[in-house]
């Protein structure tokens, strides 16, 4: 039964490969293949300095938020059985965001510190728990959108006001970005600093397919099953509020990847919620980078953040699943 | 020979007292039925018996459930919820296949004997023509019978199902019961919550009858449903059937 997944994931990594190339050369200076070629080698230092300083690490960064949006989108659908789950409607990127600017708007950390990562992962995490703890475990779609919701609204307000208070000249730009994702100036520095908390809440996320899969007949079955859901269920909260906290700590609060990404791969796997996790990261991927580059390519005066693209997508595909799954949420609310 | 025993097993639910000083003792190659009002507290008792409430007083083989592993738990005792639901998309063997899991098994690799036992689970339940479909487009009591399936996948020495046939239309429930029947004939003890009065007396050796959190009889099913003691718990006045030498009861009219 893996059989069915494998043409999938090949055909997911060939169309990162071909965006990605194309991430590389494209933007406000064209590269050909061959300044490609002699940039990455050094052979031509405007064509390095481009790649190495600007197009790489945006193209690594949007690759790997993207990837773990995927997942952390996958892995909540499936833990709350719920295909409307999504990171952004628990408020969780905003969360993490809140976390970030918390540390680094009131000076006690710089903008590359490890502590930023940390901080956004604390946001996360707490927006996760608070979300579960109003919502219940086993709550419907409504009281868990409508928590998120409120946590999102929250993050996000006070998320301006701390900027805000901070007497920054930028604050307008900086809530922006904290609010809406952005991958503009990112170094190998910021990839440096969020690499680590993404890759260990990926692994996590990952290795919890089997979980997912026991949980598909809710979670007394699973327990009947000889799962033991207490800690199974910590480490997923941990590894989703671990790997948002590295993306959202280098690009912002980018929302509905993690919702849309696993929807368009869940047909392609049968529904099977621990197949889904690759492709949907893969996927999610994708997206992102493809709206980075979209972001990059759209004439602005200045801009576009990626966030506000991803959303631009993703609503309209959320409204449509409601709207399909309308008489079921109806049944769930009363 | 496997033993599942309650003694003096009580269960309050948000403070509220849901099982009473409840004493039973069920043995391999009996076909118990749980009946009882709404509210009597049957299903809790199928979830104590499950090991699923943490509570004391339930004895799997004279051994302290709480203190039997969770494999061990999960290969001896499958459980079969009431409200059983399928979100995803799965198709319905490997919906079933998640029986297999407390020996390891996943869906991307199954053993021979692993598919044996899906095999059999499916056709158990009628379900070979199904067995690709999406679960989400079954009807209620085509999905009734795949998750009966995944319980019986598991192939455990003691099935406890809650109310397994209510969706079911007449033919599927007297097969349903039948495969029941059969487990319970193969030297496995099976405990079922039953609504219909009629297919209990048809089918169960053992009748257990809930009231109020309590055991108001328990025996053979002529010497439980009674008229007077079936008018007692239930509120009812019944029609007795015979054929064949089996009695069958039939609620006709509340008092």
């Amino acid at each position: 039964m893996t059989m069915r997944a494998a043409p999938l994931v090949p055909a997911l990594i060939a169309l990162l490969i071909v965006l990605s190339s194309a991430s590389l050369l494209v933007g406000s200076v064209s590269l050909s293949w061959s300044d490609l070629g002699k940039g990455l080698v050094g052979q031509d230092p405007i064509a390095a300095l481009i790649l190495y300083d600007i197009r790489l690490p945006r193209t690594v960064l949007a690759l790997g938020v993207g990837f773990v949006l995927g997942l952390s989108g996958a892995a909540l659908q499936g833990l709350l059985r719920n295909p409307l789950a999504d990171p952004a409607l628990f408020g969780a990127p905003q969360a993490a965001a809140l976390g970030a600017v918390a540390v680094l708007y009131t000076g006690m950390v710089e903008a590359l510190s490890f502590a930023l990562p940390v901080a956004a992962l604390g946001g996360a995490l707490l927006s996760v728990l608070l979300v579960l703890a109003v919502a219940g475990r086993v709550a419907g779609v409504t009281t868990l959108i409508l928590a998120g919701l409120a946590i999102a609204s929250l993050a996000g307000a006070l998320t301006s006001i701390v900027i805000n208070l901070s007497a920054n000249p930028f604050a307008v730009t900086e809530i922006v970005f904290w609010l809406l994702g952005s991958f503009e100036d990112r170094s190998f520095r910021h990839v440096a600093m969020a690499a680590p908390f993404m890759a260990i809440g990926s692994l996590i996320l990952l290795r919890a397919g089997e979980t997912l899969r026991a949980l598909t007949l809710g979670e007394e079955t699973a327990e009947s099953l000889g799962m033991s859901l207490v800690r199974e269920r910590i480490l997923i909260v941990l590894g989703v509020a671990c790997a948002l906290g590295g993306a959202v700590s280098v690009s912002g609060a980018i929302g509905f990847v993690g919702l849309v990404a696993p929807h368009l791969v869940r047909d392609a796997v049968k529904g099977d919620p621990k197949a889904v996790l690759l492709p949907a990261a893969l996927t999610g991927a994708a997206l992102t980078l493809g709206a980075d580059m979209l972001a990059r390519l759209i004439p602005a005066p200045t801009e576009l953040k990626v966030g506000a693209l991803t959303a631009l997508m993703g609503v309209p595909f959320f409204l449509a699943i409601l709207a399909r799954r309308r008489g079921a949420i109806a049944a769930d609310a009363s | 020979m496997t033993e599942l025993a309650a003694q003096r097993l009580s269960v309050s639910l948000s403070g509220r007292p849901v099982l009473k000083e409840i004493d039973l003792i069920a043995r391999s190659g009996e076909l118990i039925c749980i009946l009882g009002p709404n509210g009597a507290g049957k299903s809790t008792l199928l979830r104590a018996l499950a090991g699923l409430l943490k509570t004391r007083g339930v004895t799997l083989d004279g051994r302290d459930i709480n203190g039997v592993s969770p494999k061990e738990r999960a290969r001896t005792i499958s459980w079969l919820p009431q409200t059983g639901q399928a979100v995803w998309p799965l198709p319905v063997r490997s919906l079933v296949a998640l029986g297999r899991m407390p020996y390891g098994a996943t869906l991307d690799s199954l053993s021979a004997r692993d598919d044996g036992a899906i095999a059999a689970a499916l056709t158990a339940c009628d379900l070979e023509t199904l067995a690709a479909r999406d679960v989400t487009t079954l009807s209620g009591g085509e999905r009734a019978r795949a998750l009966l399936a995944r319980a019986l996948a598991v192939e455990a020495p003691i099935l406890l199902a809650d109310e397994p046939v209510s969706a079911l239309d007449p033919r599927h429930q007297l097969s349903v019961m039948e495969t029941l029947q059969a487990q319970a004939q193969a030297n496995r003890l099976v405990i079922v919550v039953l609504h219909d009065l009629a297919l209990a007396a048809r089918f169960a050796d053992r009748i257990i009858l809930m009231q109020a959190g309590r055991i108001a009889a328990d025996g053979p099913p002529n010497a439980v449903l009674t008229a007077e003691r079936l008018g007692a718990v239930f509120g009812v006045e019944i029609v007795t059937v015979e054929r064949d030498g089996t009695r069958a009861v039939l609620p006709w009219a509340a008092r």
